[in-house]
């Protein structure tokens, strides 16, 4: 056994690393929350937030607002944007100090880069891109739900004798917990002793777009290589049902839409009320991203495409002239 | 410049679509699915030849896994990769994440000489993306994970275009460095049947070759364990197939969606 950095016994609380932008906590910081506010009142623990950051008051406030007990600032102006070597080291020494039992980050780019670092750092268990977490009955370990092998498999793992328990979970698993200003909680700044060169990572060039979230859209009409590039029809439907526009990896990857749209393995795990899947096969890799779908809606000009397995309303056709048919059908109606 | 010595993990790793679940067992059912190597790390392989041509350096893969997995990384080399190594032992199997990266990260410095090393962004067959960032901490060097594009500064550094969420940034970090390359960001060439017939052999090392203590190995060294697996089953869809004409079908598609949602 690789000996844990501190023993199970020793351990305390439920912590959540609040991933921010410019002040601002991510949308899987905030799930997190809610879910680790539910997790922690089961077996009576604190709910703490770790932030990092550089000016992040706010989003402390916003962290208690959406149910932490806690919030452990720490902040430096070499902390203001994510790099690996900073947001490692501030971590670890703040977790080796205060033993948290168990530590949940969101599975964005820059949480699983920190993530993978400091399970190692700290030499314990991570449970990568979990679809679900509980509490495992008579020993109260983590369980973390996870996919594998393209959705198709499903696991719980856990961590037994390594502290923290490490799990990271992917944007739009959880609901957004309501805001409640009225919730109390305690801000607590620490002392940062972080130097810069200690830093390896220089950012030359950072660029966000305003970005959909088609994590959280109650309707989505998504186009793969079906749509030959022509995502018109696709995003007039959208717009129509006020819904968002998602995609195939191979439509992402052919640069015919941005990532942001990319549903999937890869891509994001949606749970709109209705999909519509127009010209895409429904590899399992895209299929995991849009099982939880209140209705999933096929249109498909191939009758054998996987993705009619695993439909509620299945059309074998050309999908062009059946949106602009639809689209038609939908504007006549309009009240 | 000087040449860089860049060093690519690759994983052999089960077709997703072959695998099932054993009902009974609850355990895996791998014997039936055929391997490849893991799709991320053909564009990894690629990035290396590319930066291999415009740096010069050497490519040399790395994978841990039984010994079946050879004949993929004869596919590496055919592709044109210099050296092939492969980790194999029992003590190595039942790894999760901190093994792993650990046994990988004793296999790169039993290598030697290596400025760079290559991963892809994640495996196919359950772990997703870990790998990277563990291998880089063992090493204590810094790290780029989902990066599109790089390059070499004139100071020496790596510049890496890397993912964000919502976005992409671009950094220079210091050599040696790991990185981990996105899913689909080349075109992976094909092998070359010269070089297929001339590639070297694939040199294989146990555990007791890395000099490690075998309890910080595998299933062992494994702070996860696994508590069950189960065949993932999506909700029971209706599957009716809309039959008529264009405006038949659209008119039924409309009411379908108006049950649902009010726009
Ligand atoms: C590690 C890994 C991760 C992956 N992650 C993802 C992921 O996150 N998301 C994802 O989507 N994929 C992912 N993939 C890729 C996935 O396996 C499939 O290749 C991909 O989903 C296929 O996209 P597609 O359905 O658009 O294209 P295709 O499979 O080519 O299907 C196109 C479909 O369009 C239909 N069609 C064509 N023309 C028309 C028309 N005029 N009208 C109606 N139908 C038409 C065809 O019948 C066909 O079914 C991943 C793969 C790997 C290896
Ligand atoms: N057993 C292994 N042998 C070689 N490389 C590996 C192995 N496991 C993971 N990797 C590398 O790490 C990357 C990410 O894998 P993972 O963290 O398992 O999702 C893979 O794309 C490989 O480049």
């Amino acid at each position: 056994m690789i000996p844990p950095a501190y023993a199970p016994d020793e351990a305390r609380g439920l912590w959540v690393f609040l991933e921010q932008e410019g002040g601002q906590l991510e949308g899987v910081a905030l799930e997190l929350l809610g879910k680790g506010r539910e997790l922690a009142r089961a077996r009576g623990i604190l709910l703490t937030g770790l932030l990092l950051g550089h000016g992040v008051e706010a989003g402390a406030r916003q962290a208690i607002a959406h149910g932490a007990d806690h919030v452990v600032v720490a902040e430096d102006p070499l902390l203001a944007a994510y790099t690996t070597d900073a947001y490692t080291n501030v971590s670890a020494r703040i977790i080796l100090e205060r033993k948290p039992e168990t530590l949940l980050l969101g599975a964005t780019p820059n949480g699983r880069d920190l993530a993978g670092r400091l399970a190692v750092r700290l030499r314990t268990g991570l449970t990568a891109d979990c679809t679900g977490l509980a509490w495992e009955e008579g020993t109260g370990l983590l369980l973390g739900e996870v996919t594998g092998f393209g959705g198709g498999v499903m696991a719980s793992i856990k961590c037994a004798r390594h502290r923290p328990q490490m799990a990271t979970v992917r944007p739009g698993i959880f609901p957004l917990p309501p805001s409640d200003p009225d919730h109390a909680g305690r801000i607590e700044s620490v002392a940062v002793s972080l130097e810069a060169g200690e830093i390896r990572t220089q950012i030359l060039e950072r660029v966000r777009h305003a970005g959909v979230d088609i994590t959280r859209a109650s309707v989505i009409v998504a186009g793969g290589r079906g749509v030959k590039g022509d995502f018109g029809p696709v995003t007039e439907l959208a717009r129509l049902l006020g819904g968002e526009v998602g995609a195939s990896r191979v439509a992402c990857d052919l640069g015919w839409i941005g990532r942001d749209h990319q549903i999937g393995q890869t891509g994001f795990v949606t749970r709109p009320k209705v999909a519509l899947v127009c010209g895409i096969s429904g590899a399992t890799q895209f299929s995991v991203g849009v099982k939880d779908a209140g209705l999933i809606v096929a249109i498909n000009s191939d009758p054998e495409a996987p993705i009619f397995e695993e439909a509620d309303v299945c059309v074998v056709d050309d999908l062009f002239p059946v949106l602009e048919a639809l689209i038609a059908e939908l504007k006549r109606r309009r009240p | 410049m000087k040449p860089l010595g860049i060093i690519v993990c690759v994983k052999v790793v089960p077709k997703p679509e072959e695998v099932s679940v054993n009902p009974e067992t609850r355990t895996l059912d791998r014997a039936k699915a055929r391997s490849e190597l893991n799709p991320p790390d053909m564009n990894a392989i690629e990035m290396a030849l590319a930066l291999r041509e415009r740096y010069g350096g050497s490519v040399s893969l790395l994978s841990m896994g039984p010994p079946f997995a050879a004949p993929y990384l004869q596919v590496g080399l055919a592709m044109g990769a210099d050296h092939a190594y492969l980790l194999s032992d029992r003590l190595f199997g039942g790894a999760d994440t901190l093994p792993t990266s650990f046994a990988l990260a004793r296999g790169i410095q039993k290598i030697g000489e290596w400025d760079l090393v290559l991963c892809g962004e994640e495996s196919s067959d359950g772990a997703t993306g870990q790998v990277p960032a563990g291998i880089a901490e063992w090493l204590d060097c810094s790290q780029a994970t989902y990066a599109m594009d790089l390059a070499l500064l004139p100071d020496g550094r790596l510049r890496a275009e890397r993912e964000i969420r919502g976005g992409h940034e671009v950094i220079a970090v210091s050599l040696p460095a790991v990185v981990s390359v996105k899913l689909g960001v080349n075109e992976p060439r094909f092998m070359d049947m010269e070089l297929r017939r001339t590639a070297p052999a694939v040199t294989v090392w146990n555990a007791s070759d890395l000099g490690v203590d075998p309890a910080s190995l595998g299933f062992e060294g494994s702070p996860t364990v696994v508590g069950a697996v189960w065949q993932a089953k999506s909700p029971e869809r209706r599957r009716e197939f809309l039959d008529g004409t264009l405006q038949e079908k659209a008119r039924l598609l409309a009411e379908r969606i108006r049950a649902l949602v009010s726009f």
